[in-house]
């Protein structure tokens, strides 16, 4: 019995397609060894279904920052994820970070040694968001799911540096802010999974929605277009930066302080419902 | 096959052939899987071949580990499973698992109608259901004992190595009738030494999808023969490693493999667990060689004639995604 063997040319010419769109030879049944830990290599069928399924269950549930990451791994390929890969090989520092491969983890960025430096500076501000909104650098779950190693790592960097992005545009970790950030890194990153989680605008409240689409979109694409990217910013060496100066030499502008015009709203909605109460009552 | 395109052999190959495949656990260990394992499980064996050469090892789903082991990596995996298990049976076996556990209990018949009691105080059953942590079956159990032959006396031990399985069961029977009259108890233990339980004490010891997690299962066979009274019945519902027919066999196979580890991402945000799962199912010995091994630890099977006359001595459920073996210890 002989095997069935496909055409040479055929096989050939598919062999020739760039990697991400390359048939695949692998079956679920024998898949093949992973290219760094914790690598899972997935068929086609498979990264759809993940995507397909982690952008409904985000939607459903925006605390499962796990499905929200396998959106960004499934989604990221074949054109976005080598893209910004390349931006980082254009660009100096860009291709230290590829040649150091930093990572931020709570044992690397000490939380401690960050709040005593100057306020003003990036670490200062870095820890202080961290503080406020009670995150730490360890949250975030690794990439399993891009075969490519140094594009892996440009995934997990993009991941690990979110935290960053908060810090100097000062938006909270709350659903207005966090699509706030999205927006602003769809921008600048041109990730599919940034555009895909602005979606969650649906689960706004009115009044924040209304903000959302008159302040912070508008502030947020034309920043993110304007600014240098943000992937090429080795943040270990900006740690003692005035943000100020960091923000200016990236192009950003600050955006309004989301937590103060909410703090503005609700002061002022308490200040009318004990007027209200006070006349009822006079 | 093999002999002609050993490539294609292995692409088409669905699992390794028959005869290569022992159900002694030391031997799987040291046969190169056919389907590629996780990562976590190749770093897994080099550190293990290393620290465990003396040590016995057996394997954890395509891995190898240690023996002692395997029992705190499958309770890592359990009490990870633990809150959202039943939810995922049913978007893994999409609900027939329910359909299962049914026919398994039903065909047990648990309970002795008052009619057919003996004369004098009704006894009840004693029931042992190991493994049974949530306490689905223990449940169907009581329910068909108490409902179907009107016996309130039969009462169900559920006994399970892992502490968050059993808080899920002593959740589900925080209000049932039969917390409060006494006719379910909670035991932590591990099935290969429930030294707590006398012998010849359990009228029906049942084990639904738990023995293929078991590391020494030998060792659970004898325990289970201990503990049942003579004339007592063993039964074990479990996953198969291959179903009778091969088409339906290949796409189960890629169910089981793309699908059941994805669900188990999205759903329970765990993918490695249900991995585990999946490849532990695999390495589970076939109807036959486990028939051979209930055998082995004393019991009869019922469906065997005394003539030498084989016939099927296990029952296959979905065209053999599930079997349910059956036992009967001697007189």
């Amino acid at each position: 019995m002989r095997a069935v063997m496909p055409p040479p040319v055929l096989f050939r010419r598919l062999l020739a397609l760039p990697t991400p769109l390359r048939v695949r030879t692998f079956s679920v049944l024998n898949r093949p060894q992973p290219n760094y830990p914790g690598h899972v290599p997935l068929t086609y069928i498979e990264k759809a279904a993940l995507a397909v399924g982690s952008a409904f269950g985000s939607l459903r549930d925006p605390y499962r920052h796990d499905l929200i990451a396998s959106l960004g791994e499934a989604t990221a390929n074949p054109y976005f994820l080598p893209r910004l890969h390349r931006a980082m090989l254009s660009d100096p520092t860009g291709r230290r970070i590829l040649r150091d491969k930093p990572r931020i983890t709570s044992q690397s960025m000490r939380l401690e040694e960050l709040r005593k430096m100057d306020d003003g500076t990036v670490g200062r501000a870095y820890a202080a968001w961290l503080d406020r909104e009670g995150v730490t650098p360890d949250t975030r779950d690794a990439v399993k799911y891009i075969d490519d190693p140094e594009e892996a790592y440009v995934m997990q960097r993009y991941r690990e540096t979110h935290d960053f992005t908060h810090a100097i545009t000062g938006l909270p970790v709350i659903i207005e802010g966090e699509l706030a950030v999205k927006a602003f890194e769809f921008a600048n990153t041109l990730l599919p999974m940034t555009a895909l989680s602005l979606v969650a605008v649906v689960r706004l409240k009115p009044v924040e929605r209304k903000r959302f689409w008159d302040i912070y979109l508008p502030w947020a694409l034309r920043n993110g277009l304007k600014a240098e990217e943000l992937i090429n910013v080795y943040w270990e060496e900006e740690l003692e930066t005035n943000v100020d100066v960091l923000r200016a030499r990236l192009g950003i502008e600050a955006p309004p302080d989301l937590r103060e015009i909410r703090k503005v709203e609700r002061d002022k909605r308490k200040a009318e419902k004990a007027a209200v109460e006070s006349l009822r009552n006079a | 096959m093999s002999t002609f395109a050993p490539q294609a052999a292995k692409r088409l190959r669905l699992s390794l052939p028959a005869t290569t495949r022992q159900w002694t656990c030391r031997a799987c260990a040291q046969q190169r899987a056919a389907f590629s394992s996780t990562s976590r499980s190749s770093e897994q064996q080099t550190t293990d071949r290393k620290s465990t050469r003396d040590e016995g090892t057996t394997h954890f789903g395509f891995s190898t580990v240690a023996e002692s082991a395997k029992a705190s990596r499958v309770g890592a995996v359990f009490s990870s499973v633990a809150s959202s298990y039943d939810t995922m049976n049913d978007l893994m076996s999409l609900g027939i698992h329910r359909l299962w556990k049914d026919h398994f209990v039903r065909s047990l018949n648990p309970g002795i109608r008052p009619a057919f009691a003996p004369s004098g105080e009704p006894r009840g059953q004693k029931i042992l259901d190991v493994a049974g942590g949530t306490g689905d079956i223990a449940l169907r159990h009581l329910d068909h004992a108490t409902n179907i032959n009107r016996d309130s006396h039969t009462s169900v031990i559920i006994s399970d190595i892992n502490p968050d399985m059993l808080a899920e069961g002593q959740k589900r029977f925080k209000q049932s009738p039969y917390n409060r009259d006494g006719r379910v108890s909670f035991l932590e233990a591990n099935a290969e030494d429930i030294h707590t339980i006398e012998s010849n004490s359990i009228d029906l010891y049942t084990v639904a999808f738990g023995i293929r997690n078991f590391t020494h299962k030998d060792k659970a066979l004898r325990e289970a023969f201990r503990v049942l009274k003579p004339g007592g019945v063993f039964a074990c519902l479990e996953f198969t490693p291959n179903l009778s027919n091969p088409v339906l066999n290949a796409i189960y196979k890629r169910w089981s493999f793309a699908a059941i580890p994805l669900i188990g991402q999205i759903v329970a945000a765990d993918r490695d667990s249900y991995q585990y799962l999946v490849e532990s199912i695999e390495r589970f010995p076939t109807q036959r060689e486990f028939m051979g091994m209930i055998k082995e630890a004393g019991f009869l099977i019922p469906g065997e004639r005394g003539d030498g006359q084989e016939h099927v001595g296990w029952e296959d459920l979905s065209a053999g995604i599930a079997a349910i073996h059956k036992g009967v210890k001697p007189a």
